[in-house]
């Protein structure tokens, strides 16, 4: 499965892309594994309340399925505008 | 095209007028066109050198279609666009702009600050200020999402 991360994500896990090998269904079980990956991971994911989740470029929320997903992204709140 | 993210700038002046050219030209009739420019400006209290603005390249373009088709349905407008830059900016320059048109002014401003009320805070773009003091990437604000509750 691929993963992405943006902005302080991004830099907190210090990279944008990669990877992983899950049998997680849900987008909270993925975080547990990525949790324990490494200290970078879990100090990014640490405070959910101030990430969002995209699964297949779709915003979703963490009980969302990935069973079936190819790129799950992980992001603070957008900025835009 | 409707909807464009890119790294360069664009002059609003040029891109409000094709906008209005190709609704003549497709024989659209819109008594009221209405636009809104972003402006990158020092919301921290340093001295804003840039503003780096990050996204995420296909689900920026896609949610951005989206939001504009939900504008076009919800007003009834004759049409939409949006131009969103990403990459690094001087303070001053030009970030983003939409432009609705529709039959009377009332669908067409509401259409624009519908546009920008979900493009805040559904499209995946990311703005970090780069100023004298350092860098400190842009907090979303709780009145951007309340502003959809008004929807």
């Amino acid at each position: 499965m691929e993963l992405r991360y943006f902005a302080w994500l991004r830099e907190r896990v210090g990279t944008g892309h990669e990877v992983v090998e899950t049998e997680a269904a849900t987008v909270s079980a993925l975080v547990e594994e990525l949790r324990a990956r490494s200290e970078a991971h879990a100090f990014a994911l640490s405070d959910l309340t101030s990430v969002r989740v995209a699964v297949d470029q779709q915003l979703v929320d963490f009980d969302a399925s990935i069973s079936e997903a190819r790129e799950v992204a992980f992001f603070p709140p957008m900025t835009g505008g | 095209m409707s909807i464009r993210v890119q790294d360069a700038a664009f002059d609003m002046g040029a891109e409000l007028n094709a906008f209005s050219q190709a609704l003549a030209d497709n024989g659209v009739k819109a008594g009221a066109i209405v636009s809104f420019c972003g402006v990158t400006r020092d919301v921290a209290e340093g001295d804003l050198d840039a503003m780096v603005i990050e996204h995420y390249p296909g689900m920026t373009e896609a949610a951005l279609g989206d939001i504009r088709a939900q504008a076009m349905a919800r007003f009834s407008l004759a049409g939409a666009m949006i131009v969103h830059r990403y990459g690094r900016l001087a303070a001053g320059e030009i970030i983003m702009m939409v432009a609705t048109a529709a039959p009377h002014r009332a669908d067409a401003f509401a259409g624009a600050e519908f546009l920008m009320d979900y493009l805040k805070s559904r499209a995946p773009f990311w703005k970090k200020e780069i100023t004298t003091r350092g860098e400190s990437w842009v907090d979303a604000k709780d009145t951007d999402e309340a502003a959809l509750k008004r929807w």
